[in-house]
């Protein structure tokens, strides 16, 4: 029993709910609406290291003792995504007070920005499937409204397609839940691993595993992708980072818990599904981010390429291929925040998406051009930045486990990333510039200083893989042996 | 009872994604509010139709019914019900601004 476990949920609903009333006082709301999220960072920081001491940690709402009541279970590998979460969205605050304007700020953006890290939390944290689907909502009924808000005429029309998707998608965890209690009884994630194991995941199980594979997939955009580059392309620059390094996550995020917990014993069909389904998404993110003209395009789909790759990880299920997949989910989320935010920049100071009508923005904006060639470097798995460490282990992995068509697509996609990142460099990086130095428009300094903290952060990740390294094996390890949350759920 | 109820459940999915497949935006919307109410009758029949008494320790004597399908259905519906109210608001929205509510011409290929 921790107390502590649930403020990274119920502080930002709070806060949330109290923004709304101070809808004129947009200083106000700033002011608040960071140090909430500096405050749960803090948290959750202290929340890991809590994990290192006392073990997993769960807290039963009303006392309701598991397997009955709903619990949230906080071990190494959700609260490290709880703290790059919240890391990653204070980053993005900076971001927006000088960039989002105050038409949105008075629309109830920053409410709506901490409803959606809620539900981001809170689907990290929970121990109860049926939760999941709640929390789940929680984070897609705010990203709803950040979707649409701004009423473009393009705008409206994606996110009238990104809602009924997700609504559709939700039906389908709906049914996969229905089936699911209808034969193990049971919506406590620990209690459906005990029950799954006795019953030896008969083919009606695997079934039902298969179903949440499917809306899990449609969250991730996990070969079921093709409503991601139209919707991420629309809102503000901020809300695309948001999305791009958090709402595909906590879809694979839900997978890798499935898939390690609750459905672990028919790996030959999941998990080779899994495997096919994260080949073709590799192939299929290689291709639109070669085709793609415009950067938004080319971002995009390196999203897709990302979240292909950190389930090769998953599929092949070895403890170094996890290992490497949750230190590649932290770079990922870091990365695909920060390339977004520099992608929207780019659009910003230029007014162009297209790679070809760019040139020579390095030249009046030195630092903003280092800073995007640190994130292409990091996306590529250079070392000693971020991404290096994770693709080490899961290449590693796959060869321990013989997996070498998925090690052959994984290294092949990394230089297709250098690739098109590589373009967008040269073509609208280098070159002669067409806007003099004194006519450039300047770059707003809280944008600079979340630019430099997010590029900090990277570089800190691949230096410090080391000392990061007890949290993420820790993490790796009570993934491959599920007996050790099983026992801290149900037992402690 | 379970398969009167699974057919009737089956009549309903039918009947949403016939209208979820349709161009118009309304019924698109009218499609997944349907589907919706198909899989909490399915909650329902997962769980177990009554077969025992309320579930309150001191009115009753066992065997008791699972209740919890019924708590699971009330937080669906509420969580459909807010979506398919914020479907509405946007339908409507991007109705005014695009002229237009057949999802065919909310395509937008041609002009990108």
């Amino acid at each position: 029993m921790n107390n502590l476990l649930v403020l990274p949920l119920i502080i930002p609903i709070i806060t949330a709910v109290i923004l709304v009333f101070l809808r004129e006082q947009i200083v106000l709301q700033r002011i608040i609406s960071l140090i909430t999220m500096i405050f749960i960072t803090i948290i959750s920081a202290l929340l890991l290291n809590m994990v290192q001491t006392e073990g997993i940690m769960r807290l039963d709402f009303s006392g309701w003792l598991p397997p009955f009541g709903i619990l949230f279970v906080g071990d190494s590998f959700s609260i490290l995504l709880v703290l790059t979460a919240s890391i990653i969205t204070s980053f993005c605050l900076l971001y927006a007070f000088s960039t989002i304007g105050s038409r949105h700020e008075k629309m109830f953006f920053y409410p709506f920005v901490l409803f959606l890290i809620a539900g981001v939390n809170g689907s990290f944290l929970t121990g109860d499937i049926f939760n999941l689907f709640v929390c789940f909502e929680v984070m897609l009924l705010a990203s709803y409204v950040l979707v649409a808000l701004g009423g473009k005429k393009r705008q409206l029309r994606e996110s009238l397609k990104y809602v009924l998707i997700n609504v559709v998608a939700s039906w389908m965890f709906l049914i996969a839940l229905a089936f699911l209690y209808g034969t193990v009884k049971t919506l406590n994630m620990a209690h459906i691993a005990v029950r799954v194991a006795e019953a030896g995941q008969d083919p009606l199980l695997t079934t039902v595993a298969i179903l949440f594979l499917i809306v899990f997939s449609l969250k991730a955009g996990l070969l079921l992708f093709f409503w991601l580059p139209g919707s991420y392309s629309v809102p503000p620059t901020v809300v695309q980072a948001l999305f791009a390094s958090l709402l595909t996550k906590v879809g694979i995020y839900a997978l890798i818990r499935t898939f390690t917990l609750m459905f672990p014993l028919n790996q030959d069909v999941t998990h080779t599904i899994i495997g096919v389904m994260a080949g073709i998404t590799l192939i299929a993110g290689c291709m639109g981010a070669l085709s793609g003209r415009d950067i938004y395009t080319i971002a995009t789909y390196n999203v897709i390429i990302g979240v292909g790759f950190i389930l090769i990880g998953l599929a092949v299920g070895t403890e170094t291929a996890l290992t490497g997949a949750i230190y590649y989910l932290i770079h990922d989320m870091l990365a695909k925040a920060l390339l977004f935010l520099l992608v929207g920049m780019v659009f910003y100071v230029s007014g162009e998406s297209v790679v070809k009508k760019m040139s020579g923005i390095i030249q009046n904006y030195p630092l903003f051009g280092w800073i995007y060639f640190l994130v292409m470097l990091a996306l590529a798995g250079i070392p000693p930045l971020s991404g290096f460490m994770g693709k080490v282990l899961i290449g590693q992995g796959a060869i321990e486990s013989g997996s070498y068509v998925l090690l052959a697509l994984g290294f092949a996609s990394s230089i297709i990333v250098l690739y098109s990142l590589l373009r967008i460099f040269l073509a609208s990086f280098f070159g002669e510039t067409t806007i003099s130095y004194d006519f450039r428009k300047p770059i707003p300094k809280g944008a600079y200083l979340a630019f430099v903290l997010l590029a900090l952060s990277i570089v800190s990740v691949g230096v410090g893989a080391e000392s990061l390294a007890v949290y993420v094996k820790d993490a790796a390890n009570t993934l491959m042996n599920p007996s050790i949350y099983i026992d801290a759920v149900l037992k402690g | 009872m379970e398969s009167l109820m699974m057919i009737l459940i089956g009549v309903l999915v039918a009947v949403g994604i016939y209208l979820v497949l349709s161009r118009n935006i309304i019924r698109v919307i009218l499609g997944t509010a349907i589907l919706s109410h198909a899989v909490h009758l399915l909650i329902l029949t997962m769980g177990g139709l009554k077969k025992g008494d309320v579930p309150l320790l001191s009115q009753s004597k066992g065997p008791f019914t699972d209740a919890l399908p019924q708590a699971l259905i009330l937080t669906a519906i509420v969580i459909s019900f807010a979506t398919t109210a914020f479907l509405l608001v946007l339908a409507y929205r991007t109705y005014k601004t695009n002229g237009s509510d057949d999802l065919q011409e909310l395509r937008g290929m041609s002009d990108e």
